[in-house]
């Protein structure tokens, strides 16, 4: 039997577009208006129906770890709303198999006034453990967070980081068949996420616990997640593998461009057309596979001894790369007309991240004509070849060296 | 796992199932809450419990004097601060359980819309700070009934009964207070001016047992049950206690805790959606 199923589970939230009726007197306004809206018979389409979540089915098999990925707004959060029993469903069902702990916020119900180890128990029963269960694993949670020192303290007076590794500390250490996250792993100093990413490891991969995560960090789901929902305007999009899903949920990510015309081209030689042809769809680089531009130049007149080249801007605007062809190594848009060219990199050793270009298209040294160009193109570099132990992060490196590893112990 | 774990089952309109045995799963971190109001109220005030005594103190000596002194109000043979004191100590427990039930829901409206646990809880914890503070002002109540030679007798046994009648008051009222303050924030005014009124309508600051005539219309109030019943404890044989009045009090607690409560599972669901 699963441990989570979901049938047709569905949130309707009633937007409504008339004054926020936050106050009585609002309200009452309200009220009255729609009387006499009533009286006249007209109809008020002040309200509409908004489903954050529509007809949404599936299931996680106990001991699976099931990321749940999807844009801003695509109803991730109201989905764990609903399976934590935040909020009531509007339809359907959903059934849980085993003690159920989520984890929507770090340090839900902490109290600033309150010590330390005073937060601990009020947390920990906040999240649903026992008193006596609390007891137990109490050194075990300091360790974790190490706040030894400062057990006394009231949490105000805690760095923030003390303060997330103490709260991270106590939901680490739930114990529950189910455990529902969102996020969460998003805290803390690089070294304190390496820590709890490494504890959910744990927790998914050797208590043998269903968990279901929600991340924007694709590398945490990569490294994590065997099985993804993806889910887009509060329906599910896809249920599969993660590597299949990752792809799916950047394909129906922002760009998704693969072509871009220049708009307003100048009447002498540019740049008019460019074209990436990525590894898969969405614009999706996957790494070390072959990636291809095409850029199309038009140069009515002719342009002697032509230069053009291209760079690969990354996310922070660091050019990382620059690839360029020069007439010198065989001449090309000499005559009037147009040129495709085509330039093929068979493996892509950039780094995971998002990626841009920019062009330049001029005559050589010295000439008067240079066109800069930067199409509204771009493309993300992600891997799937392998998941490693933190994740992969676009602010890593700039690129992946390829290399072999010798081991001789001594 | 040697038990086999149950099954939760969440559906549209049936989150009720589980509800009361969900209170009762829950019913340590009932205590928590309650320990951490507590906690938090006494823990960086440097007077403490000083803050708890001012303020009854305070009212005592003004109410005397005014009522008392002023206009002269019967006493019945009991001395005048004595009299103000034993209607002061229900009234202050019902009316800080009152505003702290009436806004507990919104003041932790950042564990509501994080975690489930049964809503009930955070009005029903929210009440305990009004019981620690009324020990306090009752510590001062016997010292100063001993002083002006006002011994405990046997009806003191029954204090309990007025003191958790006062809370349910507090509690029926709160209940509904607390539930349309997450939608109507008005709510948050109208508590003080209630508490701010309800000292002087009800009988804190005089006796009514010498008004039969006006008994009726102060019975519409439940503290007028309450106080008298609480005066009739701890001013031995220098007060009765209005039966009539004690039973349409009981009654109004009842009728506001049965439609609190029902008013409160209603509006429930919505509380994560609206907080």
């Amino acid at each position: 039997m699963s441990a989570i199923t979901v049938e047709n589970l569905g949130k309707r939230y009633v937007i409504s577009h008339q004054l926020r009726q936050d106050t009585l007197r609002d309200s009452i306004m309200e009220g009255l208006r729609n009387m006499t809206a009533g009286l006249r018979g007209e109809s008020r389409p002040d309200k509409e129906d908004f489903w954050a979540l529509d007809d949404v089915s599936f299931s996680v098999e106990p001991g699976e770890v099931v990321g749940i990925i999807g844009r801003n707004g695509a109803g991730k959060s109201t989905l764990l709303k609903v399976l934590s029993r935040i909020t009531e469903p509007t339809r359907g069902r959903i059934s849980m198999k085993g003690r159920v702990a989520s984890l929507l916020e770090v340090g839900t119900g902490f109290h600033p006034e309150l010590s330390g180890r005073e937060n601990i128990f009020l947390n920990g029963a906040i999240l649903g453990m026992a008193k006596a269960e609390i007891v137990n694993k109490f050194d075990q949670i300091v360790d974790f967070a190490g706040v030894e020192q400062f057990l006394d303290t009231p949490v105000k007076r805690y760095s923030s980081g003390m303060y997330v590794r103490l709260a991270f500390a106590v939901a680490a250490h739930l114990d529950s068949e189910i455990l529902i996250v969102d996020e969460v792993l998003a805290v803390g100093d690089h070294a304190f996420q390496k820590k709890c990413l490494g504890k959910m490891r744990d927790v998914a991969h050797q208590s043998g616990r269903t968990v279901l995560l929600v991340s924007h960090n694709l590398g945490q789901i990569a490294a994590l997640a065997n099985r993804c929902v993806v889910l887009e305007n509060g329906r599910v999009k896809f249920t599969g593998d993660t590597q299949e899903a990752i792809p799916i949920y950047y394909g129906h990510a922002d760009a998704g461009q693969k072509q871009w015309t220049v708009p307003n081209p100048p009447a002498g030689p540019h740049l008019k057309r460019v074209r990436i042809q990525t590894s898969d769809p969405g614009n999706i680089q996957a790494y070390h596979k072959p990636l291809e531009f095409e850029f199309e130049l038009a140069h009515p007149g002719g342009v002697p001894d032509a230069c053009f080249s291209f760079q690969i801007i990354n996310a922070s605007g660091t050019a990382v790369a620059h690839l360029w062809r020069y007439s010198a190594e065989g001449s090309f848009a000499a005559l009037s007309g147009s040129t495709v060219l085509r330039c093929e990199i068979p493996q892509v050793k950039l780094n995971v991240g998002l990626y841009s270009l920019r062009t330049y298209f001029s005559g050589p040294p010295g000439s008067s004509f240079n066109q800069m160009v930067e199409p509204e193109l771009n493309f993300e570099v992600v891997r799937l070849d392998k998941p490693v132990a933190f994740g992969w992060r676009s602010d890593a490196c700039t690129y992946f060296e390829d290399a072999t590893w010798k081991l001789s112990s001594t | 796992m040697s038990e086999s774990p149950e099954t939760l089952v969440v559906e549209a309109g049936q989150t009720e199932r589980h509800y009361w045995r969900d209170i009762w799963r829950f019913r340590e971190l009932l205590g928590f809450l309650a320990w951490r109001d507590i906690k938090v109220r006494y823990k960086q005030a440097v007077l403490g419990i000083a803050w708890a005594l001012i303020q009854p103190i305070t009212t005592t000596v003004i109410f005397t004097v005014i009522f008392g002194s002023l206009a002269g109000m019967p006493s019945g043979g009991v001395p005048y601060p004595v009299l103000v004191l034993s209607g002061l100590l229900p009234w202050q427990l019902f009316s800080s359980a009152l505003s702290g039930s009436s806004g507990s829901l919104v003041s932790n409206s950042s564990l509501i819309s994080k975690i489930y646990f049964p809503r009930l809880l955070v009005p029903i914890s929210s009440i305990a700070v009004a019981l620690v503070d009324f020990l306090i002002v009752f510590m001062l109540f016997v010292g100063v009934s001993l002083w002006f030679g006002n011994t405990p007798t046997w009806h003191w046994l029954f204090l309990p009964i007025f003191v958790i009648l006062s809370l349910f008051a507090a509690l029926g009222a709160g209940l509904w207070l607390t539930a349309l303050t997450v939608k109507y924030r008005d709510f948050k005014f109208i508590v003080p001016f209630l508490i701010q009124i309800g000292i002087f309508v009800s009988p804190v600051g005089f006796r009514t047992d010498f008004y039969p005539s006006w008994q009726p219309l102060l019975s519409l109030n439940p503290l007028t049950g309450i106080i008298g019943g609480f005066r009739w404890c701890v001013l031995g044989g220098h007060h009765v206690v209005n039966i009539q009045g004690l039973i349409s009090g009981i009654l109004i607690i009842v009728i506001l805790n049965v439609t609190g409560i029902w008013y409160f599972r209603r509006t429930e669901r919505n509380f994560a959606d609206i907080i």
